[in-house]
């Protein structure tokens, strides 16, 4: 559905009845639609954020949520920030989304609060307003993935393409409780906000303090319907006593290469629920979903004619047009996403085996650690810096619990050659430095001194594409 | 792959531990009972361990038993790589 029919968010939300009765449920407090149709969050300062590029700079996923859903149609951006933004990478931010105004609430962090003259408060105690919450103009949602300098890519949506593949709910069906491992601040996350607002349900939001076994049994006693997380979420899910405090009807993969292995244990584990995986990226948005149960994809999604989302294979990798795909990046010289012909190409290489598609990693050798994305230049940056070291080589190792771990190929100098001895200490050292310098999902799990790695004609390091 | 039962118990609680230091967790006192989400190691440090002692023993039971469920607890995890290296 075009944005144009639903307008803003919150009139989306408003048309929809018995508004009292559905719930944004965090893990400290709660909020009825009801009452956000009744009061505001935002402290009555609503007006203050009218045309601005605010940043949701926000500690808590319930205060986002609501921060999203009384600005969409009133700031002309929303910058939605995920908690684990590295604070030295926020002025990026707010320097490239031309940041004018921030909310916050108590839990965000003092720097970020202090990097954006105009701060709003954010709270879950709904503030009575009689003021009407109008707001005409498309928002844009600028959503941050990483980037192969360590810095965050910054990706414009908007609530059109964001909502594109979400169906409003059938008459009969019963109001659907969602929950979902992810931040909110997060794509998949997202999707799963605008799925509980638009779909007539309710949500019960993560929290990064909580444990996987506590968040379950929170769930569970919300009756949650539907659930969706990474194969590493589940994964996590299932190795907890309280997996089974949930007992869903729907069960949704996606964010990582679901295997047949999680695919069959969850399908064992909650055998009354539909089981999916789904295919979508920041950029080329929601594409498709698998329900038979099968890893992979029919072959037969790429030739479906009439569908909302065309889909090709080209040069090995998964190519994507659909109005579900991100606009454009922001601060970068060619902002493009998508090519001449409208096709996003996903960087997820493919290979048709029988009449299914399977995914087999990613091009430029990019790492999915638990669902965390990360470019090997930038962790063979930090190795490089070692003095003894020559070259370095930083690739993927497949991995049951979090679908990959980030492993490295260490070329040294002749003086300091793994034969003379120093190869445990260099080894240690190396990894220091990459503890002091990158997140712990970026440091390499194992290292191992080689003689040489394959460079191009280029001068670059030749590297496999999965 | 045949690997006396012993020696998988001590790899795997040598491997526990190793990484908890490595990764700076606190370890909760191990105990065949102790669920492992409680032990004070996360899904990283779970994926270090598995890859180590995929290393060490030769053996990956999460990527090859599809019947057995999850290890829940240290005495589950143990038991697991036991019965996958019979």
């Amino acid at each position: 559905m075009p944005q144009n029919d639903r307008g803003s968010l919150w009139n989306a939300v408003r048309a929809a009845e018995h508004l009292s009765d559905r719930f944004l449920w965090g893990a400290h407090a709660s909020i009825s639609l009801g009452d956000l149709a009744r009061g505001t969050s935002l402290g009555g300062r609503v007006e203050e954020l009218r045309g601005r590029s605010v940043l949701v700079a926000t500690g808590d996923q319930l205060t986002a949520a609501l921060a999203l859903v009384e600005l969409d149609g009133i700031a002309r951006r929303l910058v939605l920030c995920p908690p684990d933004v590295p604070s030295e990478h926020v002025p990026f931010v707010i320097a490239t989304a031309a940041v004018d105004a921030l909310v916050c609430d108590r839990a965000t962090p003092e720097a970020t609060a202090r990097s954006v003259g105009s701060v709003v408060a954010c709270s879950p105690r709904i503030v009575a307003t009689d003021s009407e919450r109008s707001g005409r103009l498309e928002t844009e949602w600028i959503l941050l993935t990483s980037g192969t300098t360590g810095l965050p890519k910054l990706v414009v949506h908007t609530l059109a393409s964001l909502a594109g593949a979400i169906k409003g709910r059938g008459p009969q069906a019963s109001a659907p409780v969602w929950s979902t491992f992810y931040d909110i601040r997060r794509y998949g996350g997202l999707q799963i906000l605008l799925r509980a607002l638009l779909g007539g349900g309710s949500l019960v939001l993560s929290s990064a303090q909580e444990s996987t076994g506590d968040f379950l049994i929170r769930a569970g006693a919300h009756g949650v319907s539907h659930i969706s997380g990474t194969p590493s979420h589940w994964r996590r899910a299932l190795m907890s006593p309280s997996a089974h405090s949930i007992a869903p009807h729907y069960v949704r993969l996606s964010g990582e290469i679901a295997d047949q292995a999680i695919v069959d244990r969850l399908l064992t584990s909650y055998p009354e629920a539909r089981t999916a995986h789904a295919f979508a990226s920041t950029e080329a948005g929601v594409a498709f979903e698998v329900g038979d149960g099968l890893a992979g994809f029919p072959a037969s999604l790429l030739v479906q004619r009439d569908a909302d989302v065309e889909m090709k294979v080209e040069d090995g990798s998964l190519r994507i047009r659909s109005a579900r795909t991100a606009t454009r990046y922001l601060g970068s010289q060619d902002g493009t996403i998508a090519d001449r012909d409208g096709f996003v190409d996903t960087g997820d290489m493919v290979e048709l085996r029988g009449d299914r598609y399977h995914f087999v990693g990613r091009r430029g050798g990019i790492i999915n650690v638990g669902g965390l994305k990360i470019h090997p230049e930038e962790v063979e940056a930090v190795i490089n810096c070692h003095p003894n070291v020559r070259m370095s080589l930083v690739r993927t190792r497949k991995n049951p619990i979090t679908g990959a771990l980030v492993v490295a190929d260490v070329v040294l100098k002749a003086e300091a050659d793994p034969a003379n001895g120093r190869a445990a200490e260099v080894e240690s050292e190396i990894l220091q430095l990459c503890r002091e310098a990158l997140p712990r999902h970026k440091v390499p799990a194992a290292i191992s001194f080689v003689p040489t790695l394959a460079v191009a004609p280029t001068g670059k390091v030749i590297r496999r594409n999965a | 792959m045949r690997v006396n039962t012993m020696s998988v118990r001590s790899n795997v609680i040598s491997q526990l531990e190793q990484v908890a230091k490595e990764q700076n967790k606190r370890l909760a006192p191990l105990t065949d009972e102790l669920v492992l989400l409680n032990s004070g190691l996360d899904s990283l440090c779970l994926a270090i361990i598995v890859a180590r002692l995929e290393d060490v023993l030769g053996i990956d039971p999460f990527s090859a038993a599809e019947d057995a469920d999850f290890p829940v607890t240290v005495g589950d995890f143990i038991r697991f790589y036991e019965d996958a290296a019979k």
